[in-house]
């Protein structure tokens, strides 16, 4: 849906080659474009404006260098720019001489302050610390319950009892003392930054127990209202640091900027799935990506570090690059890949994806019919796709439970993917001896200017 | 150096892959191959503590409620929008105390309808469309260009029908209005709410707790139950919802109830496993003795853009025949629904403000868009 900054780039760009710099004109079209990018981010409209003009002053009488395409050189300074906002200094949880640490969690209605207020339970469990979950928010039905399902899911004990919230948080303070627990983690109930009363209530939650750290919860999904509650909670609260919510989604997440914009406190965690452990450290570099349309190529990094078995990822990819990768190498790193997560999750986090991938919808289940025709070839065929002939084809068809059709949809795709792989294997591997991944903003491009053309050329193209 | 190889192997095995099965189903598709796609088995998302035996529902707990609904009174649209209305005093004013149209006007209403989450293309697009009758002269001064821009935007959202459709049938056949939505925006609260005001109009109501899957999902739906005096159905934690939303449907329709508000897990629609899911429960909840009248995709004022790409999947999978903006009551403006309605056809037909059971009104747009731009 949305087009990515260096698309936007393109036509701009189109007319500046063979220029030395940039005139005034041209960045006022540059940034125009840049400001829409961040707009349809979510990013503030004041935000944005600020963060333009910052930019304005890096990109005017910019030197177009020789050796780099313009529009890789402009990404670069504002994806270094939003890096810079997202990122400075960071939340280093310092433990209070006299136990408890307190932690006092707050946000809107559904931000979900009670499913990080376990998260960060389990994360400080992790840390070697031995937290107690207290459940103050007394006005949502069962959001109670839901904080002791979720404690037991941890194993950490969780208080809570009828009366005020205030009261409760009070005591659960006192029963963090009695049972020797060192961190004390408050959940409260969801407020609007406009209720007056409700903040007041969370205000003198917050005197009662005097936290050391006061987390505001702010959904990834959120949109231009971002600042003005972020805004409204520092103020009566004076807020630590901010838990970003729900980031596994597709929102490209403006929010985030706009919050550390306006409150300056850094971003110390991201949330990112339902599960207990789906939670993580902040990363501003990978945001700034994300907020520019430009793919979550860490995390897939990451990710694919986590899955991919190192020795056997390294023969294939050595293997691609000298053109030998075969069908029993795509079936086994395909394995691999399944590891990552679902399909469709990793086709979003690719960076310069083509149109016709990234908004194809790939179920696992899709894979199923894939992996049944190659298993029920022979080795020989598996390293040798060419050998197949007719009556092979039945043969496999038959065991795979597929049609002749499909198999040799499927040889016909091999053969165009290891074609384009030998393409792209020594550009995606850049000049020898050079470690640091060309995909990077500024490398980006130019596996972006390639892979389109490479797809161009796939077999899915024809009807 | 590994780390390269890693990373070049999944990129290529991705593109891989994804060539491969995108290549395969649009073979399928031009083909349009009489062959059945498996569906697909439903997809759980708790791979933990839940005993895998459990999986079908075991309505064990109806919550039979005595006594009358808890009375409420409306509150009124206007009052409650007041609040996010302040913002937008600022800007109104700065338009209309200009002489005449210039481009901080322009730049003032860019900013209001960006402010509103309306979105950067609405806007641009009705900004236009007043750049050209400006240009025409046909409007000339800001108050008249105001007042244009808001009948232009109320114009757009004209969706014909914004009644909640309660089909008249045979009694053991209830309607079934199914609540789905990303996680966190109020459909839980929405049905509480919804279930009330039906009571109130003297309707029989039953609650299928299909979120199995948050914990304590259930417990908050017996409250609004209690609360509503509807009748509940829930499964056990990590059952399959699409169970116990048709054992709830099938349920009430021995009892004869007339009207099944049939709850959901949030979900991120960009997970294709649990959007699967919900297809397979709007699927089955119209297999039984139900009809699915309505299927209301709920949707958070303070939602962003995102918020068009919500609508777009969630409409995909299950049909949906209206949304409910939940948090008007807060700061946010909610503008991306206008967006939803304009561009994807779906009617805005419910508003809610605040937490209480009574805070749930009819959508109408004229009070929408005039609360925007009233002063
Ligand atoms: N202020 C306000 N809060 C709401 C509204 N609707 C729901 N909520 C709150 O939003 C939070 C999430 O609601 P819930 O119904 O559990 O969302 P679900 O996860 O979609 O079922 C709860 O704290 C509700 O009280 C509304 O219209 N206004
Ligand atoms: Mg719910």
């Amino acid at each position: 849906m949305f087009d990515t900054l260096s698309d936007r780039f393109d036509g701009i760009f189109k007319k500046l080659r063979g220029k030395g710099r940039l005139t005034d004109s041209d960045v006022d079209e540059v940034l125009r474009e840049i400001r829409t990018a961040l707009l349809e981010a979510d990013v503030n409209v004041a935000v944005a404006r600020t963060v333009v003009e910052r930019i304005r002053e890096q990109a005017v009488g910019l030197k177009l260098s020789q050796a780099l395409d313009p529009s890789q050189q402009v990404i670069k300074i504002v994806s270094n720019e939003l890096t810079n906002i997202l990122g400075g200094q960071t939340l280093k949880i310092t433990y209070a001489g006299r136990p408890p640490t307190v932690v006092l969690m707050a946000g809107l209605q559904g931000s979900g302050k009670t499913t990080n207020s376990a998260k960060l339970a389990k994360w400080f469990k992790s840390q070697g610390r031995q937290p107690l979950l207290v459940g103050a928010d007394l006005q949502r039905p069962a959001a109670v319950e839901q904080l002791r399902v979720l404690g037991r899911q941890i194993d950490v004990p969780v208080f809570s009892e009828a009366g005020d919230p205030v009261t409760v948080a009070a005591r659960g303070l006192a029963e963090a003392r009695r049972l020797g627990r060192d961190v004390l983690i408050v959940d409260t109930a969801g407020r609007l930054a406009i209720d007056s009363d409700m903040m007041a209530q969370v205000r003198q939650i917050s005197e009662a127990i005097e936290p050391h750290y006061t987390f505001l919860v702010i959904d990834a999904m959120t949109g231009q209202d971002a600042v003005g509650v972020a805004e409204a909670f520092h103020e009566t609260l004076a807020i630590d640091g901010v838990i970003l919510s729900k980031l596994d989604g597709d929102a490209r997440g403006g929010a985030a900027l706009s919050v550390k914009e306006v409150i300056g406190r850094p971003i110390a965690f991201a949330s990112t799935g339902e599960k207990l452990d789906a939670f993580e450290q902040f990363h501003p570099d990978r945001m700034a990506s994300r907020i520019l349309g430009m793919g979550d190529v860490l995390t897939l990094i990451e990710q694919a570090e986590k899955a991919f078995e190192k020795d056997s990822a390294t023969e294939a990819a050595q293997r691609l690059m000298d053109g030998e990768f075969t069908l029993d190498d795509f079936l086994d790193q395909m394995q691999q890949l399944k590891k990552m997560g679902p399909l469709s999750g990793l086709l979003g986090m690719m960076p310069g994806m083509p149109k016709e991938l990234k908004n194809a919808k790939i179920d696992d289940d899709d894979l199923k019919p894939v992996e049944a025709i190659i298993r029920s070839m022979t080795p020989a065929e598996r390293r040798k796709p060419e050998i197949i002939n007719g009556s092979r084809r039945n043969r496999i068809a038959v065991g795979s439970g597929t049609s002749v059709g499909e198999i040799n949809r499927l040889v016909k795709q091999f053969s165009e993917m290891q074609k384009m792989m030998k393409r792209m294997g020594p550009m995606t591997m850049g000049k020898k001896g050079k470690k640091k991944m060309p995909m990077m903003p500024g490398g980006l491009g130019a596996l972006k200017g390639q892979m389109p053309g490479a797809f161009g050329d796939m077999p899915f193209n024809q009807r | 150096m590994p780390s390269i190889f890693l990373v070049l192997i999944a990129v290529v095995v991705i593109f891989g892959v994804a060539a491969v099965v995108v290549g395969r189903q649009r073979a399928k598709a031009v083909a349009a191959a009489p062959v059945a796609t498996p569906i697909a088995p439903a997809a759980t998302r708790s791979p933990e503590p839940i005993a895998a035996a459990e999986v079908e529902a075991e309505p064990d707990t109806d919550v039979e409620v005595d006594g009358e609904p808890e009375s409420f009174e409306r509150p009124r649209f206007r009052d409650r929008m007041a609040k996010s209305r302040a913002a937008l005093v600022g800007v109104f004013s700065g338009v209309r105390g200009r002489a005449g149209i210039t481009n901080e006007t322009w730049d003032d209403l860019e900013e209001a309808l960006l402010r509103a989450d309306v979105g950067v293309r609405v806007t641009d697009e009705l900004l236009n469309g007043l750049r050209a009758r400006v240009k025409a002269k046909e409007l000339t001064d800001p108050d008249a260009l105001l007042d244009a821009l808001q009948a232009d935007m109320i114009g757009r959202l004209s969706a014909s029908d914004r009644a909640l459709r309660l089909e008249p049938g045979e009694a053991d056949s209830p309607n079934v209005w199914l609540f789905v939505g990303v996680n966190g925006v109020g459909k839980t609260t929405t049905i509480g709410k919804v279930g009330a005001q039906q009571r109130q109009l003297g309707r029989t109501v039953l609650m299928a707790a299909g979120d199995t899957f948050r914990a304590a999902a259930a417990e908050q739906l017996a409250t609004w139950a209690q609360r509503s005096g509807s009748e509940l159905v829930r499964g056990n934690e990590g059952s399959d919802p699409s169970a116990v939303i048709f054992d709830g449907i099938e349920s009430a329709s021995a009892r004869k109830i007339e009207l099944v508000l049939a709850d959901t897990a949030g979900r991120l629609h960009n997970k294709t496993n649990l959007m699967e899911e919900l297809r397979k429960v709007r699927r089955v909840a119209g297999k039984g003795r139900g009809r699915v009248t309505e299927v209301l995709l709920v949707i958070d004022a303070t939602t962003g853009q995102n918020g068009l790409a919500q609508a777009r999947q969630f409409a995909e999978a299950t049909e949906v025949t209206g949304v409910v903006l939940t948090k008007l009551d807060g700061s946010a403006k909610g503008g991306i629904v206008f967006a939803i309605e304009t561009e994807l056809g779906l009617p805005v037909k419910l508003v809610g403000l605040g937490e209480t059971i009574g805070d749930l009104v009819d959508f109408d747009p004229t009070e929408f868009i005039e609360a925007l731009f009233s002063e």
